[in-house]
């Protein structure tokens, strides 16, 4: 614990007065009470973090130099885009130009310095203090991270990309990003986050993500995660939405040493509609772990989870979902599914729906399937010629494609595709033929 | 090219060919008939290679080589390829995808470079035409909700995209309407050459009359009990299974 009262030291002695250095001493003071999650801990059963606590992290204070390779690690998207490198903004690899009217994006330092009482009252207004340790000790940690507010009935003709980058450095960096997204009424968007980097220094990113969906707003969200090998993610959204407003999550989890993320939807009011999409792809040792917790809070609210897990060699996936409907929120439906393909003898999963339902009009459903891939598609494969390690490169990314054909975003879905068939064993390779075959359409 | 010599194979240690003998040789069309269970079908995956077949005793030539020692793959890259009597669904494998991969996977095995993709799409939609498919069907997952009809058209497809010396249809035929048998074995017909030959396995004697094979093979209980010309399908039409069978048995 006291490598972090002494990161903490430091970054209460640089912090800028205000809310954010008044609200840091009590959020680490809480941190401090509680501690790192431990297995013991029924959210954190399956997952271990005590790697967080032998690490040693410092926090980047400047910019560092992006190489080439890092920043053609970032999606084309043509994009509003803020990116940190290491945590920190980096006016350079971002683009903030020629937004619309009533549409503010911004890094959260930014922010604060001009709109002080705004970006307090969002940040921490759904994931706060007492939210968990972890969520106490971003309060106390956070020096970065975006604030976006596109206003009544604007739809957004660009996605917003959020980028992580962590680069190469002699020693792990943390760092504790937040976002905070405002939705106005009527109004359309896309985001996309991405965390990339592919040096092995073990960085920890552990992102806040808190969104409100006014009336009718419809918020699209990717979260696409290829981290360098040895780093640790650990991340947190928070949705509330009003009426008849739709978010729709993509979370394409492509690995990292330690990736956790939970999503939490607060769904007060009539018409509100989550949809959470995923796919989990880990290899080697990585671990993979998704928790999500829906609330319908209301009649006539509706929700849908669909999550893949492929896991390959020794990597372990879990998938936590949780449904709750409110003892009067009647007429809702809930349907919830996670499939997963286990590559290796060695691979598990652990899955668990967990559905908790006070209402008696519902229309609620999860399964949960495990699975290898079936030896009667591999044999009418190889039966045509086809080597058997592609045969189970093109299978797998069969199952996987059941969650991205959905996947609009032409940039993420080729990325995902591309990096499944190509980062898969030698033996899977297909990276040559999947994307011929894009050219080919 | 293909010689089979006293074949005996297992499935779940109950033995269901026995002793079974067969020659094809190149520009041969071979029909094989037999009551349910005689074995036709386990003959057909003993040659594709598929698991679970146990062979006890006997050999296969294809070309000379030792079939039973090649792999699933190199047998298919060999061009001995089997078109299924339950053609299998393969959920998020376009039909696209098998077909490239699967004549880039011969190309590879002759020492050839990968097909361009335009070569690729030309020769592919002229197939598909010949065997009256809609272009859809390419962007379709393998068999995935295709009509029982569909399926034995995709798997024709397959053929004459990958042109295999040895074609081997396990009843191809069975839940074909009258013009989709037509197609197919138009399809099947434009295949037949000096140097190619097919191996079919049916019931029915209508598909002998759109596929006229050079002999016709009666398989029952494991063995070949009697070989003879066209004619034979229609006597095997007229008199049933069980006069061969009490021959054989005596
Ligand atoms: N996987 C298996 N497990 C157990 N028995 C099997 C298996 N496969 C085939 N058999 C048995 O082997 C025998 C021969 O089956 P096969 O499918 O070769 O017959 P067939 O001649 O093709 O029949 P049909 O005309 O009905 O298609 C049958 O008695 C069948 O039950
Ligand atoms: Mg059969």
């Amino acid at each position: 614990m006291n490598a972090w009262a002494d990161l903490f030291q430091q970054v209460n002695d640089e912090a800028t007065p205000g809310w954010l250095k008044s609200r840091r001493i009590a959020a680490f003071a809480r941190f401090e009470h509680l501690g790192i999650p431990t297995p013991r801990d029924e959210d954190w059963k399956y997952t271990d973090l005590k790697r967080l606590n032998k690490r040693q992290f410092s926090m980047a204070q400047t910019e560092a130099t992006v190489s080439h390779t890092d920043q053609a690690e970032l999606l084309d998207l043509n994009a509003w885009r803020i990116v940190l490198v290491n945590g920190v903004f980096s006016p350079d690899l971002s683009d903030l130009s020629d937004l619309p009217n009533q549409v503010t994006i911004e890094p959260l330092s930014q922010a604060i310095t001009h709109d002080q009482e705004l970006a307090g009252g969002l940040v921490g207004r759904l994931a706060a203090i007492d939210t968990d340790s972890l969520t106490a000790l971003s309060h106390a940690m956070a020096q970065e991270g975006a604030l976006i507010r596109v206003g009544s009935g604007v739809v957004l003709p660009r996605p917003i990309q959020l980028v992580y980058l962590s680069t190469e450095h002699e020693s792990a960096l943390a760092s504790w990003p937040r976002i905070a997204v405002v939705a106005g009424p009527n109004s359309q968007m896309t985001i996309v986050e991405q965390l990339v980097g592919q040096h092995a220094s073990g960085h920890y990113t552990q992102r806040v993500a808190e969104l409100f969906l006014e009336g009718n707003a419809q918020l699209t969200h990717y979260l696409l995660q290829t981290p360098a090998e040895k780093d640790l993610w650990v991340g947190r959204v928070h949705v509330e939405q009003k009426r008849d407003s739709r978010y729709q999550a993509f979370h394409l989890n492509l690995g990292g040493a330690l990736v956790r993320d939970d999503f939490v939807c607060e769904l007060n009011a009539r018409g509100a509609t989550a949809s959470l999409n995923g796919l989990l792809f880990g290899q080697g040792r990585q671990h993979l772990d998704m928790h999500s917790k829906v609330n319908h809070n209301a009649p006539n609210t509706y929700s849908d989870e669909n999550y893949k897990g492929i896991l390959n060699d020794r990597a372990r996936g879990v998938f936590n979902g949780k449904v709750i409907v409110k003892r009067d929120s009647q007429q809702i439906e809930a349907h919830q599914n996670n499939a997963n393909l286990l590559l290796s003898d060695q691979a598990e999963m652990d899955t668990k729906p967990e559905l908790e339902i006070y209402a008696d009009d519902v229309k609620c459903s999860h399964g949960t399937t495990t699975g290898q891939l079936d030896e009667n598609a591999v044999f009418a494969l190889r039966a045509r010629g086809v080597d058997e390690s592609v045969a189970r490169g093109l299978l797998t990314l069969a199952f996987a494609n059941q969650v991205l054909d959905q996947v609009t975003l032409d940039a993420v879905h080729d990325t995902v595709e591309a990096r499944i068939a190509g980062a898969l064993p030698e033996r899977f390779n297909l990276k040559g033929l999947v994307l011929e075959d894009q050219e080919a359409q | 090219m293909l010689e089979i010599k006293g074949l005996h194979a297992k499935v779940e240690g109950n033995e269901i060919l026995k002793g079974l003998d067969l020659t094809i040789n190149p520009g041969e069309v071979h029909a094989i008939m037999g009551p349910n269970g005689a074995g036709k079908s386990t003959l057909s995956a003993v040659l594709a290679g598929r698991d679970g077949y146990e062979v006890t005793a006997g050999e296969i030539l294809f070309e000379g080589d030792n079939l039973l020692e090649m792999e699933v793959e190199d047998r298919a890259r060999a061009g001995l390829m089997l078109a299924f009597q339950y053609p299998v669904e393969i959920p998020g494998v376009k039909n696209v995808y098998l077909l490239k991969a699967a004549l880039n996977a011969q190309r590879a095995a002759r020492g050839e470079a990968e097909i361009e993709a335009p070569a690729f799409m030309k020769l592919v939609r002229e197939k598909l035409a010949q065997m009256k498919m809609d272009k859809s069907f390419l962007h379709r997952a393998v068999n995935e909700g295709f009509s029982g009809g569909e399926k034995k058209r995709n798997e024709i497809l397959q053929m004459l995209v990958l042109e295999p010396k040895l074609a081997i249809l396990d009843e191809i035929d069975s839940g074909l309407d009258i013009d989709a048998l037509r197609v197919v074995a138009d399809g099947v017909n434009s295949l037949r050459s000096e140097q190619r030959g097919v191996l079919m396995i049916t019931h029915y004697q209508r598909l002998l009359d759109y596929i006229v094979p050079d002999v016709i093979h009666v398989l029952a209980d494991g063995r070949i009990v009697k070989t003879g010309d066209k004619s034979l399908a229609l006597e095997l039409e007229a008199r049933g299974y069980d006069w061969l069978l009490e021959a054989d048995a005596s």
